[in-house]
C-alpha cells in the first residue's frame, strides 16, 4: 500500500518535472520546426525543410553503423572517429594543462614568465595552427590531435592557475599545521580546492575541442563528422549536412554535460554546473 | 606540574620593511604552565592573533623565541594544533574525513588503521558529533563546524591547543554551549590552552589567567589577571558571583579606560 503510494507520489513528481523542464523546450522546438518547414516550402527554396531532410537521410538515421569501406561509413562511425580524436587530444591537454596551470598558480616567477606568452598564444584561432602542425608532423592524424590539444589547453591552464592561486589561506594553514608534505598537499588540498575552477576550464576546453575538430576534419579528410559535412557539401547533399549539424550539436551538448557531471561528482556539488 | 611549559621570550614582530614597516608586537613575554588555560584579550588590531600565529609557527617572529616543552618552535606542527576562527574545515571532505586527514597524517606510524579509525570516532564523540560523520561541512550548522574544528585539533593530541577567536562567528547561545564544552574537555584532558578572544565574559569564565594587550602599534602585554575562581565553573552561578564580577570589571576597566580607543 505504502509502496504504491510512494510510486504514485514519484509519478506525480516526475510529471511535475516534465511539465516544468521538458514541455517548454519541446514547445519551442515544434514552433521552430514548423517555421523552418514553412520557410523552405516554396518551390524555389535552396534549403530542404525538416520533412525533406528526414526523407533524404532516412537510411543514415536508421543505420548509423554500416561500413562500406573507406570513408563511406555510418554516422555513428563518423562521430566515433571524431570523438576518438577529441579524446586523445583533450586527454593530453588535460595532463599538460593542469600541470602547467599548477606551476603558474604556485610560482609567481613562473606566472611572470609564462602568462604573457599564454595570453598571446591563446588568441590564435585553432585552425591557424593546422598548416604549421601539418608541416611539422607530415601526417594528418597527429596534426588533428595537435589542433585539439592546442585549442583545449588554454582555458585549462588559465582556470587551473586561477584555482590554485585562490586556494584559501586557511586551507594552506591547515596543511602547514598538519605538516603535509608537497605530494600530500597537492593531492589532498590543492587538487580538490582548485577542482571547481579546473572543471570549468575542462568544460570550456572540451567545448572548444569539439568546435576545432569539426573544422579541422574538413581540411584533413578521412573518416570523421567534419569531413562528412564537407563531403556532403561537395556532393550537394544538403540534407546530410543538416543531419550532421544536429548530431554535432547533440554530441557537443553531451560532452559538456558529461564533464560537468564528472566535475560535480568529484567536487561533491561545490562546483557550479 | 612544569612551571615553564610554553615560553614566549621577548617576541617582536615587524611587518614590512623600511618606511612602511609597522611594529606590531613589542617585547611580548609570557610563560605558560602545563594544563593552564590562558586567554589573550585586546582591542581588534592589537596583534593578539599575531601572537597566536607566532606560537603556532605560521608566522616567524622578527626577534625573540618561543619554546615549547624545552624545544624551540620553528615552523608549524601538530603539537600546536589550531582551531581557526572560521573553522577551516575542508568543504570537500565529510566530518569524518576532515578529522581522518589529521589523524592519519599524525599517527601513521604509531597506530594501525583500526586504532586510527577508533581514535577519529573518539575525537568526534568528545565534541558530540558522532551523529554527523558522513555529512559535509556545508550540511551542518556553524556551531557544529566549529565542534569538528575542535575535534580535529584535539585529535592531534597537541601539547598546546591554540584557539583563535574560536566562537567569534557564532550566535550567543551556541557560543555559550561551546564554551561549556571546551571547559569540560579541557578539565578532562588537562590540556594547555592559549585562546585569543575579544569577549570579556568568555575570558573570565574560561581562563586561569587573562593576558591583556595594549593597543597597537607596538602592542605589548599590559596586565595579566589571575582568575582564581574554583572549577568547574557554572555560568549561571557566576552571574551572581561577586568575585566573577570583580574580575570582569577589572578586564573591562583595562579595555575601556586604560586602553580607550581614540
Amino acid at each position: 500500500m505504502s509502496s504504491q503510494l510512494l510510486s504514485k507520489e514519484k509519478f506525480k513528481i516526475l510529471g511535475q518535472y516534465g511539465k516544468n523542464n521538458l514541455l517548454p523546450p519541446l514547445f519551442v522546438m515544434v514552433i521552430l520546426l514548423l517555421l523552418w518547414e514553412w520557410l523552405t516550402s516554396s518551390t524555389g527554396s535552396t534549403l530542404p525543410g525538416p520533412s525533406r531532410v528526414i526523407e533524404d537521410t532516412w537510411e543514415l538515421i536508421v543505420d548509423p553503423f554500416y561500413d562500406y569501406g573507406g570513408t563511406d561509413v555510418g554516422m555513428g562511425w563518423q562521430l566515433l572517429a571524431s570523438l576518438e580524436r577529441v579524446a586523445y587530444g583533450f586527454f593530453l591537454a588535460v595532463v599538460v594543462g593542469v600541470s602547467l596551470g599548477v606551476l603558474v598558480g604556485q610560482s609567481t616567477l613562473a606566472m611572470r614568465g609564462l602568462d604573457p606568452i599564454f595570453q598571446v598564444l591563446r588568441t590564435v584561432p585553432p585552425l591557424a595552427w593546422l598548416p604549421l602542425s601539418l608541416a611539422g608532423f607530415q601526417d594528418s592524424q597527429p596534426s588533428a590531435l595537435f589542433v585539439i590539444f592546442i585549442t583545449a589547453i588554454w582555458p585549462i591552464i588559465i582556470n587551473t592557475s586561477v584555482g590554485v592561486r585562490n586556494i584559501s589561506e586557511d586551507y594552506r594553514n591547515v596543511a602547514r599545521v598538519l605538516n603535509l608534505n608537497g605530494y600530500e598537499y597537492f593531492v589532498k588540498i590543492m587538487l580538490p580546492a582548485a577542482a571547481p575552477y579546473i572543471f570549468s576550464g575542462l568544460r570550456i576546453g572540451v567545448g572548444l575541442s569539439w568546435l576545432a575538430i569539426v573544422a579541422a576534419e574538413m581540411l584533413i579528410g578521412g573518416v570523421g563528422i567534419g569531413f562528412f559535412i564537407w563531403d556532403a557539401w561537395n556532393s550537394s547533399n544538403i540534407s546530410e549536412i543538416v543531419l550532421a549539424l544536429i548530431y554535432v550539436g547533440v554530441v557537443g551538448f553531451v560532452l559538456d554535460r558529461s564533464v560537468a557531471f564528472v566535475g560535480n561528482r568529484i567536487t561533491r556539488g561545490t562546483s557550479a554546473s | 606540574m612544569k612551571e615553564k611549559f610554553l615560553e614566549i621570550e621577548n617576541v617582536n614582530m615587524i611587518f614590512g620593511q623600511g618606511a612602511k614597516a609597522t611594529h606590531v608586537l613589542k617585547d611580548v613575554d609570557l610563560t605558560v604552565k602545563k594544563g593552564e588555560f590562558i586567554s589573550i584579550i585586546g582591542h581588534s588590531g592589537c596583534g593578539k592573533s599575531t601572537v597566536l600565529n607566532i606560537v603556532a609557527g605560521l608566522l616567524n617572529a622578527s626577534s625573540g623565541n618561543v619554546f615549547l616543552d624545552g624545544k624551540e618552535v620553528k615552523g608549524p606542527g601538530p603539537d600546536r594544533s589550531v582551531v581557526f576562527q572560521n573553522h577551516s574545515l575542508l568543504p570537500w571532505l565529510t566530518v569524518y574525513e576532515n578529522v581522518a586527514l589529521a589523524v592519519n597524517k599524525a599517527f601513521k606510524g604509531k597506530m594501525n588503521a583500526k586504532q586510527r579509525h577508533e581514535w577519529i570516532l573518539k575525537s568526534l564523540d568528545m565534541v558530540h558529533m558522532s551523529h554527523a560523520l558522513d555529512r559535509l561541512p556545508s550540511q551542518i550548522s556553524g556551531g557544529m563546524k566549529q565542534r569538528v574544528g575542535i575535534a580535529r585539533a584535539l585529535s592531534l593530541e597537541p601539547k598546546v591547543l591554540l584557539l583563535d577567536e574560536p566562537f567569534g562567528a557564532l550566535d550567543a547561545l551556541t557560543r555559550a554551549h561551546l564554551q561549556d564544552e571546551v571547559m569540560r574537555i579541557q578539565s578532562e584532558l588537562n590540556s594547555t590552552v592559549l585562546m585569543i578572544t575579544h569577549d570579556v565574559d568568555e575570558a573570565v569564565l574560561l581562563s586561569d589567567r587573562i593576558v591583556m594587550m595594549t593597543n597597537g602599534p607596538q602592542a605589548k602585554i599590559g596586565e595579566i589577571l589571575e582568575v582564581k575562581l574554583p572549577r568547574p565553573r557554572d555560568r549561571i552561578e557566576m552571574a551572581d558571583n561577586a568575585e566573577y564580577n570583580h574580575y570582569r570589571h577589572e578586564v573591562l576597566h583595562f579595555l575601556h579606560e586604560k586602553q580607550k580607543r581614540h
